[in-house]
């Protein structure tokens, strides 16, 4: 398929189903985090990419039969991997022993939040949360070393004021509403699906959906970009900083018992904190890769 | 009383499901973008809330009834946005409408 245009809605549609896919294994936070940013965002990413690089693929120039032979390969191998696993759900299974039981009976009476996937998430494994929230701030910085923030943004052709009355009103409307349910979706990830990766995601999509329909000029007076970082630097700095003082206190790094005389209302201070800084974090940085992206002059 | 509201969730439920199923079917055989736009999101926007609120009679009054209506109403507010939005596109890019020129001829000989 040479229109990238289909393949890039090949993709959204793909996220979708394996969004149904992982409500179908019960997996609710993670099918919302799929759709979300793989039926979301990364579609219009992927669309403001495409801006840039043009609709269709250049015709390559390599035979495509040797890819095939090591794909077919890899995927036979991993497949025949696979053969080998206990199927799911199976309680003897090796995932299921050590501490997937100690999260699962003890986790809501240690970290006194109900949704064990939060609890795990930012609590006990919250060290890895901080690695993948620096990993989503390193890609942001990375957009902006390769493509950079343009000063003079690229004035898109948007008619008179009048064009667009109907999309802009029903925007002007829906935005504050999106907004309250991105809140919504940050502080109700502990008791039931949601937490700062997807309140991070709706958030940013109320920016690029004001910037789509207003243009650049208008948005950059909300949120000028060359701040986004600061805001995905000031999310990560959160993150940390829970985790620095916890140690300064005496404690381990991370340890959330150093926040509060009790513990547990410790784990709800150090949860809160942390999905704060992942849900900065998250926000800045695909706001910023959209403006990059959806901003910059295309050399014609 | 609990028969009844089954059977009016099971009616709403099929309604909705026929319509966007109608929708898709317009979307692959109707011969123009904007008559294939007109099915797809007309139908879609009724089939949606009507199974939405084949899903509310079936959950009761609480909290996630609640949340089926929000979605409902913004999808009542938001589709048709959308297709405003993808025709005018089209529009700009230099799509045309597909009209019948025998009723072209016809309405431009009689004024």
């Amino acid at each position: 398929m040479r229109d990238l245009f289909g393949v890039v809605m090949l993709f959204g549609i793909y996220s979708l189903l394996t969004a149904a896919l992982f409500m179908d294994l019960d997996a609710v936070d993670v099918a919302f985090t799929e759709a979300a940013v793989g039926a979301g965002v990364s579609t219009i990413l992927l669309l403001s990419s495409l801006r840039l690089v043009g609709r269709h693929e250049k015709p390559h120039k390599h035979n495509p039969l040797l890819p095939l032979i090591v794909v077919g390969l890899t995927g036979a191998a991993l497949i025949y991997g696979v053969s080998d696993a206990p199927l799911v759900g199976d309680p003897n299974a090796p995932a299921h022993q050590h501490v997937a039981p100690r999260y699962l009976n003890e986790g809501p009476q240690e970290t006194g939040i109900p949704n064990v996937v939060t609890a795990v998430l930012a609590s006990y494994r919250g060290y890895d949360t901080l690695g993948e929230t620096v990993v989503v701030f390193t890609a942001g910085l990375a957009v902006l070393l390769l493509l950079g923030v343009t000063g003079t943004a690229r004035q898109r052709d948007f008619g008179s004021d009048d064009d667009r009355k109907v999309q802009r009103q029903v925007v002007k409307t829906l935005i504050p509403y999106i907004m309250l349910f991105a809140l919504y979706v940050q502080f109700h990830g502990d008791f039931g699906a949601g937490g700062g990766f997807q309140a991070g995601v709706i958030f940013a999509v109320g920016f690029v959906l004001y910037d789509l329909v207003f243009g650049h000029a208008h948005s950059r007076k909300v949120l000028p970009a060359q701040h986004l970082i600061r805001f995905g630097a000031l999310g990560v700095l959160i993150y940390g900083g829970v985790g620095l003082y916890s140690l300064l206190v005496g404690k381990n790094f991370l340890d959330y018992t150093a926040l509060a005389q009790d513990p547990v209302h410790g784990q709800h201070i150090g949860i809160l904190l942390v999905e704060l800084g992942v849900g900065l974090a998250v926000f800045s940085v695909i706001t910023l890769i959209y403006s990059t992206f959806a901003n910059r002059k295309v050399a014609q | 009383m609990s028969l009844l509201i089954d059977i009016l969730s099971g009616l709403l439920l099929a309604a909705g499901s026929l319509m966007c199923l109608t929708g898709g079917l317009g979307l692959l055989r109707l011969p123009d973008f904007f008559c294939r736009l007109h099915a797809a999101s007309l139908n879609e926007t009724l089939g949606t809330p009507l199974i939405l609120l084949g899903l509310i009679l079936q959950t009761g009054f609480d909290l996630d009834s609640i949340k089926l209506l929000l979605i409902g109403l913004f999808i009542l507010a938001t589709n048709p946005t959308a297709t405003h939005a993808m025709s005018r596109a089209a529009l700009h890019a230099g799509e045309k409408p597909l009209v019948d020129a025998q009723a072209q001829g016809e309405s431009s000989s009689k004024s």
